[in-house]
């Protein structure tokens, strides 16, 4: 089942722009109408999201807000790189109607397919 | 009289190769926990999510970090009892449609635990939870006083 039917597999620190990024987990949800896409991307804001589609490939960036604390690292697991992943849209999908939100971190992206494109039922006359 | 000399060999051939098998699995495992960034397993945990956790101290408080993406404040629980911090709770899953769902993030229960060093004063302690990111500030405190302690989040 493939809308977004490639992913590009770039290795994090060979994104164009030179920064250093992880990508983050992602779940994909397909429906006859279109596309639900959820990304984890714990520490990013609204300010730090750009989406964006490119020669039918759709770019999820999220900027990382720099941790605000006081004090010695004592014991450190997060890692505090930005996030970027890369799909290859299915062409059904209509880039001008994908709308994106950010809640807690989790980035839903909803890439609806074109009207005439959806699954349809053909009646006989 | 022959005296022969007892030469203790160590282990035998059989278990140093099992050992080395043991070392060689453990090592597979460092490797496999570190290449996926936050999913680490914490021993004894029943849980497969155990969210990645910074611990920071200044001079007057600890600040404990936690990333928790996708839950409602309602979903985490703090506890702090004889020193140490528990975070846990349950992120549930939305019903999916009967179509195609790939699926990479992880949901359920899941449960971390901070001992801080020294002790810290219960009633003092704050959180915020924002952009996914928990985090937990303990003041520290003179002395330690044995006993259970909820905390809430505000």
């Amino acid at each position: 089942m493939n809308i977004l039917s490639q992913e590009h597999q770039k290795p994090a620190h060979q994104s164009t722009d030179h920064t250093a990024y992880v990508a983050p987990y992602v779940d994909i949800e397909s429906m006859d109408s279109g596309y639900v896409l959820c990304a984890e991307m714990p520490g990013v804001n609204r300010d730090g999201i750009e989406i964006t589609v490119e020669d039918g490939n759709l770019v999820l960036i999220g900027q990382r807000q720099p941790l605000s604390v006081s004090g010695e690292p004592l014991h450190r697991e997060t890692r505090q790189f930005s996030y970027r992943r890369v799909y290859e849209l299915d062409p059904s999908i209509d880039a001008n109607k994908i709308s994106a939100r950010i809640e807690q971190g989790i980035l839903s992206v909803n890439l609806p397919k074109a009207e005439n494109l959806k699954p349809r039922r053909i009646t006989l006359e | 009289m022959n005296i022969i000399r007892y030469h203790n060999q160590g282990q035998s051939d059989l278990a140093q190769t099992f050992d080395r098998f043991a070392a060689l699995r453990d090592e597979m495992d460092r490797l496999f926990d570190g290449s996926f960034g936050p999913v680490f397993r914490t021993p004894g945990s029943f849980s497969r999510w155990a969210p990645a956790l910074d611990v920071y101290q200044d001079k007057d408080q600890f600040t404990v970090v936690a990333e928790l993406p996708g839950l409602k404040k309602e979903d985490i629980e703090l506890s702090l009892q004889n020193g140490v911090l528990t975070i846990s709770g349950e992120r549930k899953q939305e019903k999916k449609s009967e179509e195609g769902y790939r699926n990479e993030r992880i949901f359920g229960r899941f449960q971390r635990s901070v001992t801080l060093p020294t002790s810290v004063a219960g009633d003092k302690v704050k959180a915020t939870y924002q952009d996914g990111i928990l985090k937990v500030v303990l003041p520290k405190a003179e002395e330690a006083k044995p006993k259970q302690i909820e905390v809430s989040i505000d």
